[in-house]
């Protein structure tokens, strides 16, 4: 087994035991880097020169010491550009740390590559990126998902131990279950958003991509808490996330939503989720059947809520305090226009156009406050679900990878790619995606991801859930072949 | 309602210039989107209260107190353009 293809824990085990050091790791990761990524184009930039100095000076005793940890390029790190996948931030240096980072740093980390996404997370294949797509290491010829497509491809394909990404409808947890890795999003305030690139202030939440449910939640326990930077992040207690983990699940009680097992879902997805929930039983678990009713309304209610934060959250970029202006304007407000005309990509431009008019006067209460009540009864059916259970299962999505290509032209086609992860952002509970299994599609094998959401601030009853499969099954273990051709 | 969804008219609210290929495409793309989202329409939300976040907050507060935070070079470091310590912007009062 090469060093990169470790879990984060098995590289810590490694590291403490000084079989190998923290300089090495990282000569090892970059060389892995370059023999991979012209094939797969999951980093967007990296500066092994700073990673390297970091290293030779790493505390292997710390939580994560030593363990260099790639970033999706919407997270703001010292010294590093931030594109968020758009030539409207080309040219942009960060000059201070996210939360996120200060606290990875904190734990011995060490934040290393730039990882590739949809413009501003706006998409579900990493298509949208202005700086080119994504392949998915289990088949190039298709996409990895997204937003955070470059996160998951790189720890899928061993040129990365673990990533950060961002989830606003299924960001984290789409694309982890496309390329055969854990993803998790944590509840909404449990993680600070300070220092991400806002998309939806409202549903965004930073979290890991892993090898291995262990390695997401030390990677959870490094990043979670109360941030005062962040108004939104909550005051909860921050425990040992690997603490429930191995503990027995006998007597839990699995929810299944009917409405997520409906037509439309891909046969051999169906059939690898429902194995996993017979798993599940043989395991000591109750299963339940829930109704989560107004399902169907979610990626509604999410495209106009989604994309009036973004409209707003984007106005910001005009061009006057940093990323790209216009060369030529005949005033301010042709500034304005021009920058943003150039700097901003399809996707982007169509969601701040339909976000600017649920918003606009005449059509706000039609739109966007509809919207958001009918959030509220999306939240109340997830509080009534979780009464008569301790976790939700469903498929993470409806299908395993596509095509590149067979849906960028299709707006509508592609936004109900996040049918099943989108309700758990409106709720703001957490959920993760976990390896269940492979499709056979034009003769290649492609993961199927399960996914298991779970209350606010859950997390540890989640991770345990979800440990337990892992742990009795080996699907995690596969990997895709090395090359990538 | 996505009768009188106007694509150039709204563009001009963002501040966001289109060409008029991409007033074309957009108009039909998002109308088929409104369209999808107007299902919406036959939820029942009497007397539902709008949720603007998952987990609400209220009145977060913290001491009025200054701290640390970027000096102008480092606030300026990115702008496109400046000057004595200030962002440059076309002019906007004749």
């Amino acid at each position: 087994m090469s060093l990169t293809s470790l879990s984060v824990s098995d590289l810590q085990a490694k590291l403490r035991a000084k079989e190998v050091s923290p300089s090495e790791v990282m000569r090892a990761l970059e060389s892995r880097i370059a023999a991979v990524d012209p094939q797969i184009h999951g980093y967007l930039s990296r500066d092994i020169g700073l990673a390297s100095k970091l290293a030779e000076s790493a505390d292997v005793s710390l939580p994560l010491g030593g363990v260099p940890i790639a970033i999706k390029d919407v997270i703001n790190v010292t010294g590093e550009p931030c594109t968020a996948g758009s030539k409207i931030l080309v040219g942009y240096k960060s000059n201070y740390d996210a939360t996120v980072i200060r606290k990875l740093r904190a734990a011995g980390a060490i934040p290393f590559g730039r990882t590739n996404l949809d413009e501003f997370a706006m998409g579900s294949s990493t298509e949208n990126s202005a700086f080119g797509h994504t392949r998915n290491p289990w088949d190039t010829s298709r996409v990895p998902g997204g937003s955070s497509g470059g996160s998951a491809a790189v720890v899928a394909a061993d040129e990365a131990f673990a990533a950060l990404g961002s989830d606003t409808g299924g960001s984290i947890r789409q694309p982890a279950a496309f390329c055969g890795c854990v993803g998790l999003k944590p509840t909404y305030g449990r993680v600070s958003r300070f220092g991400l690139v806002a998309f939806a202030s409202s549903l965004d939440q930073i979290g890991p991509f892993t090898k291995t449910v262990r390695d997401a939640a030390l990677l959870l326990t490094a990043i979670s808490g109360r941030d005062p930077q962040d108004s939104t992040s909550l005051d909860e207690p921050v425990p040992d996330y690997t603490a429930t983990l191995g503990r027995d699940i006998k007597g839990m009680r699995i929810g299944l939503p009917r409405e997520y097992f409906i037509e439309g879902v891909d046969p051999q997805v169906d059939a690898a989720v429902r194995a996993a929930i017979r798993h599940y039983e043989s395991l000591g678990a109750e299963i339940v059947e829930v109704s989560l009713p107004h399902t169907e309304h979610a990626v509604g209610v999410y495209y106009i809520i989604a994309t009036a934060e973004a409209s707003a959250n984007l106005a910001r970029f005009d061009g006057v305090r940093y990323g790209h202006r216009t060369a030529e304007a005949s005033s301010l407000v042709d500034q304005y226009g021009r920058t943003r005309e150039e700097g901003f990509g399809p996707e982007v431009k169509r969601r701040i156009i339909l976000g600017t008019y649920v918003l606009s006067s005449g059509y706000y209460d039609a739109y966007y406050l509809r919207a958001q009540k009918v959030r509220t009864l999306i939240r109340d059916d997830f509080t009534k679900a979780f009464e008569k259970c301790d976790a939700i299962i469903a498929p993470t999505s409806p299908e395993a990878a596509f095509k590149a290509g067979d849906r960028s032209d299709d707006p509508l086609k592609m936004y109900l790619a996040d049918i099943f992860t989108i309700a758990a952002n409106l709720a703001g509970i957490c959920g993760i995606s976990i390896p269940c299994g492979f499709a056979q599609i034009d003769g290649q094998q492609l993961p199927v991801g399960l996914q298991i959401l779970g209350k606010s601030f859950d997390e540890s009853r989640l991770l345990q859930i979800a440990h337990a499969y892992e742990q009795s099954t080996n699907w995690h273990k596969a990997r895709p072949k090395g090359n990538f051709e | 309602m996505s009768a009188a969804f106007d694509v150039r008219y709204t563009a001009q609210l963002a501040r966001l210039n289109l060409s008029e290929e991409e007033i074309a495409k957009f108009q039909a793309q998002l109308s088929q989107v409104l369209a999808y989202v107007e299902k919406l329409e036959k939820v029942d939300v009497t007397g539902v209260e709008p949720t603007a976040h998952a987990n609400a907050v209220y009145n977060v507060f913290r001491e009025d107190k200054s701290r640390d935070w970027f000096t102008s070079d480092e606030a300026l470091a990115n702008a496109p353009r400046a000057a004595n310590h200030l962002f440059v912007v076309p002019k906007v009062i004749e």
